[in-house]
């Protein structure tokens, strides 16, 4: 576990953190902007201070002012992927590994140079100069220059949001094998609901410096409560399921959720894959009766379990698609003239050209 | 050239040469603290660097003098242990040179390491080096123009100097007299053909540097960032 306690003063407020985070896999520090997330991950890294602070990293205290215990960030064995990639500009990609390589941690026998280089396909960019990268390609060489290092534990801070989306896209499969090939807890700072589906085996739902819910991704999604905070856009859920067959004349894709059947467009995966969708709050309808002649394809049985009604014209409706939560953003207006409540038996409508195709994890990955 | 100018030259050339490496060494620090500093200290450390720049010479040369004489507490100290006065001779010209140029080294360092900022630093910290690795290795090879910079600068400003040198070493031939001095003497002694030659050497050589120190800042790649 990684423990983190104390208090932290912003310009705006000051916050009381107070998270334990476990060590393994990619773990997503979640939430929106300004509530603190990059400053947890400098309180873990020792760059931040904090007041009164406590952390521990798998039983090693690094930090304990009550006793006046600190340990430099240095010795701390840790790895920091920046937002900004923070290569150093005298150097070229090459040397900036070689930079970390000649101070890893040398309690590790590996991962080497060679086997990072190979992981992240660094080959042809290491005698480049670093002001010759384009802003993906300098990500690619930090993330490998925080690995060569060895570290305990590897903290990166939304590495991928200055970059666009098809730099992103070229990058996830790399973290991907990061997660896949490397026995280096991560923790995981984000914004972004894509790269936190894609990405985190357990989220942390960060607010006012602490932890609102946490959990596994789809759990931490369902939850109503959560809604506003997410943001209303955001608002959503994340469905999990096995690819079942694929039809090649209409390009959709079949997929398993729960006892039922969604049908999508065309997602690259073999039948058995499992794959991550997010559906939005605002792509699902509800019918209380069995549609005929809709465009939409999807209509899923479901039930109601709460009905948040909102100030203005809309209402939020949780819905238990078998074990599966669902969010439904509708108007307050239909509550009242279909007459939802909690405990009915609906129809949940999916557009399935509403949902991102972004959001669908890289084929192969997880399969069961 | 008579033999008179040419240890003037010399001793110009020994004293701008030991006063940039002396200065390059204290200003480091100096200049590392003031650019990273929160501490209320700065802002007396900083304008007491920057003193010489407004200061007449003459001032700080006669505060110098009292100092570094005999009766002064430095020069009474150097008195004890060397048996020899700081005051007009080479090691009190030294002295007064290194204050008398400090802010022409700490301010470019200064500037250079606000540039650098704390970004590659921490990187180089998470990597695993220690405070005095990462400032070797990361940031003085990126501030390496700031360096260059002080080091240029405190040059030319010492061999330029006049003031100052005239109240603490006066004019002793190959050990206080510098260019500037001799010229002044040449032009005293009304020896004008002497005067120019050695005016025309120094006018020529402010103006190479100078034009070295913009052609540095344009073309050397700008690496902070």
């Amino acid at each position: 576990m990684l423990i983190m306690r104390g208090t932290i003063r912003f310009p705006e407020f000051t916050a009381n953190v107070d998270v334990s985070a476990p060590l393994s896999g990619i773990v997503g520090l979640f939430g929106p902007s300004g509530h603190g997330k990059t400053t947890l991950l400098r309180l873990a890294s020792g760059l931040e201070r904090g007041t009164d602070c406590y952390v521990e990293h798998d039983g090693e205290i690094w930090q304990d002012d009550r006793n006046g215990i600190f340990v430099q960030p240095h010795k701390r064995r840790i790895g920091f992927v920046f937002q900004d990639s923070r290569l150093f500009p005298h150097l070229s990609a090459g040397g900036n590994l070689d930079y970390a390589a000649k101070r890893a941690n040398p309690g590790r026998a590996d991962p080497t140079r060679g086997q990072i280089v190979d992981m992240l396909d660094l080959a042809p960019l290491l005698h480049r100069r670093v002001e010759e990268l384009s802003g993906g390609e300098a990500q690619r060489v930090a993330i490998g220059r925080a690995l060569v290092s060895r570290p305990r534990l590897l903290l990166m801070d939304e590495p991928l949001s200055s970059l666009d989306i098809r730099r992103k896209m070229e990058i996830l499969p790399y973290i991907e094998r990061v997660r896949e090939e490397m026995d280096i807890p991560v923790l995981y700072v984000t914004h972004s609901l894509d790269e936190l589906s894609r990405l985190a085996d357990h989220v942390l739902l960060i607010r006012n410096g602490g932890v609102a819910a946490e959990g596994s991704v789809p759990e931490v999604m369902q939850r109503m409560d959560l809604g506003p905070m997410l943001g209303r856009f955001e608002a959503g859920v994340i469905l999990e399921g096995p690819v079942l067959a694929q039809d090649a004349d209409f390009s959709m894709t079949d997929l398993a959720i729960g006892k039922q059947v969604l049908r999508m467009p065309n997602i690259d995966a073999e039948p058995g894959t499992m794959v991550r969708i997010r559906v939005r709050a605002r792509d699902v309808s509800i019918a209380v009766e069995e549609p005929v002649g809709l465009s939409i394809r999807n209509a899923l049985r479901a039930r109601i379990s709460d009905i948040v009604l909102e100030d203005g014209a809309f209402a939020e409706i949780l819905l238990d698609l078998d074990g599966f939560g669902l969010r439904a953003r509708v108007t307050r207006e239909s509550v009242a003239l279909l007459k939802l409540e909690a405990g009915m038996n609906v129809y949940a409508l999916i557009k399935s050209s509403a949902i991102d195709r972004r959001l669908i994890p890289g084929g192969g990955k997880r399969r069961i | 050239m008579s033999p008179g100018d040419l240890s003037a030259i010399l001793l110009t050339l020994k004293l701008a040469g030991a006063t940039s490496v002396i200065l390059v060494l204290i200003g480091t620090p100096l200049a590392w603290w003031l650019s990273h500093t929160r501490s209320r200290l700065r802002w007396i450390i900083e304008p007491a660097v920057a003193l010489p720049l407004v200061l007449p010479p003459t001032v700080l040369g006669f505060y110098l003098l009292i100092l570094l004489g005999p009766a002064g507490a430095i020069g009474g100290a150097w008195v004890q242990l060397t048996g020899e006065t700081l005051a007009f001779s080479f090691s009190g010209l030294l002295i007064a040179s290194v204050i008398y140029s400090l802010p022409f080294a700490v301010q470019p360092l200064q500037t250079a390491f606000q540039s650098v900022g704390t970004r590659h630093m921490e990187a180089a910290a998470t990597l695993g080096a220690s405070p005095l690795d990462a400032f070797m290795t990361v940031a003085s090879p990126i501030a390496i123009r700031g360096y260059i910079t002080a080091a240029v600068l405190t040059f030319a400003h010492t061999v330029g100097e006049f003031g100052v040198v005239l109240m603490v070493g006066g004019n002793i031939p190959e050990k206080t007299r510098v260019i500037s001095i001799a010229i002044f003497e040449h032009v005293e002694t009304l020896s004008y053909t002497e005067a120019h030659r050695l005016s025309i050497g120094l006018l020529i050589f402010s103006f190479l540097v100078l034009m070295a120190v913009t052609i540095l800042h344009r073309r050397a790649p700008v690496r902070a960032g």
